[in-house]
């Protein structure tokens, strides 16, 4: 996986050619990384899961936390096949019960995360679960919303990463695991 | 249909599942008893329960897409999906979904909303099953089985987790059947959180 290119598993070449560039999406001049393409084949979602079952299954991780929407697709797999609890990270005003929030910034302007208040305690070990990682920006406020109720944040995990914008250096020092990179 | 009326009557299963949801009053407007199901999802084997009974009642349905519904059918489609071999496909809120998609409207007490599908997601004969967490009015499936059928897809099923009451029998969506593991729960003031 990430950075181990001598011994790069065959699995992740299926994956990344399942991958849909969607050129100008949502605005000009973004290549979006569609990873539906991923889910519209069985064996390559599969392995996707796999790769991050197999890291993961001896490291006690007790929570899987998901980025909405689509870490939703991705944690709950890998959450159910370690045996930790998932817990989504949702836009403002989803949750139904006592929310704590964390603001990130955007290209214009900020948003916000909410976790559900009792969800994650002091002391879990957490995987943070996001598609992709671009700027950093909602994974960082991901790790300080898990920190702040006293969980060890101990790995991120993302399908894609953007590397040229540089979102490995805003985790707070925690360790990212990519499966593709696109330049 | 509800599970205890499909063989699942006193499976043990139903109960932790049922236990392990939260319900938070008058969410997201007065009146209404939310059915929240995050409460589940922290509890491993409860969780694991939902897609053991799915799984073992589609295996062998020939289904080869599991369609989920944002954001709530995201978390209980794929895994599903993935037991029994088919392609996961989101239906999303407007402008979610990249690419070439189809659109179908719905109607919300005031006003209405819309439901997208990606065109890339359905080839020919495909056999659907569509995922949320909760079946009330029926609009949010009725919709998705719209956009299904009009890609070309059969849809056998559409399942979720809780359902109203009304649900019971053989109560059908547009002429497909439903399948609902638990009725809402009461609001009890002295539950705690676990």
């Amino acid at each position: 996986m990430s950075g181990n290119k001598e011994e790069e598993d065959p699995r992740i070449n299926g994956i990344k050619t399942k991958i849909r560039v969607v050129p100008d999406f949502p605005k000009k001049g973004i290549m979006f990384q569609d990873i539906t393409t991923v889910l519209l084949d069985p064996k390559a979602f599969k392995d996707t899961i796999d790769l991050f079952v197999e890291r993961y299954r001896d490291k006690n991780i007790s929570v899987v936390a998901g980025i909405e929407a689509r870490g939703f697709i991705f944690g709950p797999p890998i959450a159910l096949a370690i045996g930790a609890k998932f817990v989504p990270l949702r836009k403002p005003k989803k949750l139904p019960g006592e929310t704590i929030f964390e603001e990130y910034e955007l290209e214009y302007g900020n948003d916000r995360l909410e976790m559900h208040i009792g969800a994650v305690e002091a002391g879990d070990r957490a995987l943070v679960v996001d598609d992709l990682i671009a700027t950093g920006g909602t994974l960082c406020a991901a790790i300080n919303l898990l920190e702040r109720v006293g969980a060890e944040v101990v790995e991120c995990a993302c399908v894609i990463e953007l590397p040229d914008l540089k979102g490995r250096q805003r985790l707070k020092g925690k360790p990212l695991c990519m499966l593709v990179e696109y330049r | 249909m509800f599970a205890v009326e499909n063989g699942l009557q006193g499976d043990p299963r139903l109960k932790a599942i049922s236990d392990a949801i939260r319900v938070i009053p008058h969410f997201p407007k007065t009146g209404i008893m939310f059915q929240d199901i995050t409460t589940l999802l922290l509890d491993p084997v409860a969780f694991k329960h939902v897609v053991d009974i799915f799984v073992d009642r589609y295996k062998h349905m020939n289904i080869s897409l599991v369609a989920g519904v944002e954001a709530r059918g995201f978390i209980f489609g794929p895994p599903i999906a993935l037991a029994i071999g088919a392609k996961f496909v989101p239906l999303r809120k407007p402008g979610k979904l990249p690419g070439r998609v189809i659109s179908e409207e719905y109607e919300l007490e005031y006003g209405s909303d819309r439901l997208e599908m990606s065109v890339e997601a359905v080839k020919s004969d495909e056999r659907a099953l569509i995922i949320d967490d909760l079946v009330a009015t029926g609009g949010t499936l009725s919709a998705s089985i719209n956009l299904l059928e009009r890609a070309g897809a059969e849809v056998v099923e559409c399942a979720c987790v809780v359902g109203l009451p009304k649900f019971k029998g053989q109560c059908k969506l547009k002429g497909k059947p439903l399948y609902v593991l638990v009725e809402p729960r009461e609001y009890d003031e002295l539950t705690l959180y676990n």
